[in-house]
């Protein structure tokens, strides 16, 4: 097959700039619609918060634009919106995010607000409270879904012991905990230009963005910034876990099965994707879509997922189930895990694969949101301007053994975690 | 580049759009039907959205477990939506690797099997996509709502269906269905990306324009009545928050007030997107949100309207704060509608709506997919003309013409209000 390379990012037309302050800026210029989007990340990851004030970097992610130094929290949301502009702020386990968009003529206006937000919030104690509630009523919606349970538990079986158990939006208890002072704190002590990425794609010279980024953010500095924490490895799973949690009143259950997964920089991370790609994503949802969803008609959705970051990975097979089917559904999974393991994947499942994972690269990229997340994590995770380009070379370089490698080192069907959350 | 479409109609009725759009080797084909929960009665609801699934189970020449292979084995995104109005099918695939997306759609507007056992295992998963509906209070109020605003026309029940009918509909019943409605002339056809329009269309005649075209499907002609006098209704369900939901009926998308009510919806609740494939904006300085969240009777409320043949409802969420009560929002609310009725609003408030109409528009110009999904949309509801038009159409809304609509379609005696009662403990 052909692929266009001249649709995808690579040196030509990526820019990349370091401020003297350590914000590294990546852009790339489309002027087919007359908007921006940016993206970016910073420290301040949740892997910072105390165990009794969990989802402290949830909250402060949350609070950044609730009042800075020069502006209200109607003033700042009052400017962005007029613009038909967007910002937010999010947190994660390692890094705190940011993306937005606007129309390129309102860039200026959205990285003013991105600069004050990162660099002055307040934290006003009126806005905290109300803040405070509404994360609140978020997790009390989240002890409804049956869903964000079931990921929960499945972490805290297969994370044990080990930082990533710890949900990032924390719990009513820690939330309930966290002071004014709690987020001020975190902020000067773990926000910093220094290792800062943002990314900007859209109707805008290179140049001329990196000119908007340096007069909004190239003045700030701060010292005296804690270093992140090292992460302890990760015990592996002696035995298969299994556990239910129940809510009352639910019609349909969401089960998890998975186990640890590659990190992202790992040598098997590319035929533990491909293979995962057989296993729950080609076509409607891989062979566990196969068996679950069209041969046995248990699941409106069945599928399989590898998430690769920084720290061990999870690799995981999702279904949602009426209750009296979850043991069902969980047996099939289990069965063919084991196929999957034992036999490995056929010369056609994998060429099909790299095909699906070549041909679908122009797709993700045809927003600028796309590029945006396409930039980050070629910064994220130090794989070169080049890497779009070379994409192609790295799939097709997958054989059948690196896949069935990759499965028999992460997959024993004896030491599953399983988590159930419903009825 | 061409940025107008060309539009042409096939010999058998089949509706033909196609824009050129090469910033990226990309082709995004899409394959409307006019058929929806709108064509359905009850005993049958839901038939339409299953029929969609059923596209999925294969045809003589492209067999189930060939074809959801096929798009995926080139890369291709693909997927379909059943709505009110309309059901939908698209392949955004490599530009070199489209024809394989137009040959699926020719060949399953006629050939679909309907396989029984595969009808069989297909009613259990849609059994399973309503039960995941089902555990959403928010699935669950705006059905109860929904069904209360229409007791005569068929925007009564939800896309999915109740579950009485998904339990009892027949094979034939599907079938009947499907033949009725997927024929080219109850069809359009809409392709943006990376291709030549003369060669395009040579290909479309080629593979499409020798389907049969059918009998006009017959619509259901229910017309609702106004409603007289507020109705208020409660669901009850697991949980600690409490929601609610007004809704007002609101105007068929073509209906000329459908813009002034458009301003009116960003004013009070933000702008509604009517992308399919790109995000809004935060509405935290609506004047639903200053009302409502700054002051602490809800922790969120959103608002929309949508794009509908026959009038359907505006509807206002709001998540109650867990310190108030539902009727507290409630009045809050009201004291807001009675202010947009009796005061003008500023000219400013106007133009920051086009504004924001304005960038959402620019957002979904990014995307190939978004701008095929347009051409095609906005002729299920009124003609693509609406779309092309729509921020002029915005321009020209004066203060009166919002201060009128917002009297005469926000009127508590037309509404429908319904309230989400958790049952695990709230404010008493």
């Amino acid at each position: 097959m052909t692929t266009n390379n001249s649709a995808l990012p690579g040196p030509n037309d990526i820019a990349r700039d370091v401020l003297p302050n350590g914000i590294t800026i990546l852009t790339r210029s489309n002027f087919n619609s007359p908007s921006v989007v940016i993206g970016g990340f910073f420290g301040a990851g949740s892997l910072f918060d105390p165990d009794a004030k969990l989802g402290l970097a949830d909250f402060v992610a949350s609070a950044l634009m609730r009042g800075t130094k020069t502006r209200t929290f109607d003033t700042i949301y009052n400017e962005l919106e007029s613009a038909g502009a967007s910002l937010g702020f999010s947190s994660g386990v390692h890094k705190s995010g940011f993306n937005g968009r606007s129309l390129a003529e309102d860039l200026p206006l959205l990285l003013n607000l991105l600069a004050g937000s990162l660099i002055t919030p307040t934290f006003p104690r009126a806005e905290m409270e109300k803040l405070r509630t509404q994360l609140l009523t978020g997790l009390a919606i989240r002890a409804q879904d049956t869903s964000d349970m079931a990921s929960m538990v499945f972490d805290e079986i297969l994370f044990k012991d080990h930082p990533y158990s710890r949900a990032e939006d924390g719990h009513p208890e820690t939330v309930k905990k966290i002071t004014q002072g709690d987020l001020v704190k975190f902020h000067r002590e773990h926000f910093s230009p220094h290792g800062m990425v943002i990314a900007i794609v859209g109707a805008v010279k290179a140049e001329e963005a990196v000119r908007q980024v340096k007069r909004a953010l190239g003045g700030w500095q701060v010292t005296g910034q804690k270093e992140a924490l090292a992460l302890p490895p990760l015990k592996p799973m002696k035995k298969t876990v299994r556990r239910h949690h129940q809510i009352a009143g639910k019609s349909q259950s969401d089960l998890v099965i998975g186990m640890a997964g590659p990190m992202r920089k790992d040598p098997d991370f590319f035929p533990a994707s491909l293979g995962n790609n057989i296993l729950g994503q080609f076509g409607l949802m891989g062979r566990i879509g196969d068996v679950v969803r069209e041969k046995a008609g248990l699941a409106y959705y069945a599928g399989s997922s590898l998430s690769a970051g920084m720290g061990p990975g999870s690799w995981e097979v999702n279904a949602g189930v009426n209750p009296s089917n979850v043991n069902k559904a969980a047996e099939l999974i289990v069965s063919e895990l084991k196929r999957f393991v034992e036999d490995g994947v056929t010369a056609d499942e994998l060429a099909d694969s790299q095909t699906n994972y070549i041909g679908r690269l122009p797709l993700s990229l045809e927003s600028n949101g796309g590029v945006v997340g396409a930039l980050l994590n070629i910064e994220r995770h130090n794989l070169g301007l080049d890497y779009y380009l070379r994409y192609a070379d790295l799939v097709r370089h997958v054989t059948r053994e690196n896949v069935l490698g990759a499965a028999r080192r992460f997959i024993d069907t004896e030491k599953l975690a399983i988590a159930v959350a419903g009825a | 580049m061409k940025n107008q479409p060309t539009e042409t109609t096939l010999a058998n009725g089949l509706k033909v759009f196609l824009k050129e759009i090469h910033t990226a080797p990309i082709i995004s084909s899409w394959l409307w039907y006019r058929v929806g929960s709108r064509d359905e009665v009850q005993g049958k609801t839901g038939i339409s959205h299953w029929v969609e699934h059923m596209q999925f189970k294969g045809t003589p020449q492209f067999p189930a477990n060939l074809l959801d292979k096929a798009i995926s084995h080139e890369g291709g995104a693909w997927n379909a939506m059943t709505y009110l109005d309309w059901t939908a099918y698209f392949e955004t695939m490599p530009a070199d690797k489209i024809d394989l997306g137009l040959r699926l759609e020719a060949d399953r507007m006629l050939n679909s099997q309907f396989d029984p056992s595969e009808v069989a295992s297909e009613r259990t998963v849609i059994i399973s996509e309503r039960e995941g509906g089902e555990n959403e209070p928010l699935f669950m109020l705006g059905e109860a709502v929904q069904q209360t605003a229409f007791r005569v026309h068929p925007y009564h029940h939800e896309v999915i269906g109740d579950m009485a009918d998904l339990r009892t509909m027949t094979r034939d019943d599907l079938y009947n269905h499907y033949r009725q409605f997927y024929v080219p002339n109850n069809a359009v056809m809409a392709i943006a990306g990376d291709f030549e329009t003369g060669k395009m269309l040579a290909r479309i005649r080629e593979l499409f324009e020798s389907i049969p075209s059918g009998k006009e499907p017959a619509r259901v002609a229910r017309p609702e009545l106004p409603q007289n006098g507020e109705v208020r209704l409660s669901v009850e369900g697991p949980g600690s928050t409490s929601y609610v939901q007004a809704c007002y009926h609101f105007p068929a998308a073509s209906h000329p007030d459908f813009f002034p009510l458009s301003v009116l919806d960003s004013l009070l609740a933000g702008p509604s997107n009517l992308n399919m494939f790109s995000g809004g904006i935060s509405n935290k300085t609506s004047r639903l949100y200053r009302a409502l969240v700054d002051k602490e009777l809800a922790v969120s409320v959103h608002g929309g309207a949508q794009a509908t043949i026959d009038p359907f409802l505006y509807g206002i969420t709001m998540t109650i704060h867990p310190k108030r009560k539902p009727e507290e929002a409630l009045a809050v609310l009201d004291k807001e509608i009675k202010r947009a009725q009796e005061e003008k609003v500023s000219k400013e408030e106007i133009t920051r709506a086009i504004k924001q109409a304005r960038a959402l528009f620019a957002y979904g110009s990014e995307n190939i997919t978004n701008q095929a999904c347009w051409m095609g949309y906005a002729e299920m509801f009124a003609k693509y003309d609406w779309f092309q038009t729509y921020l002029e159409k915005l321009a020209k809304v004066t203060a009166k013409d919002v201060q009128r609509v917002a009297n005469e379609y926000f009127k508590p005696q037309s509404r429908v209000v319904g309230t989400y009662i958790p049952l695990s403990g709230r404010v008493k």
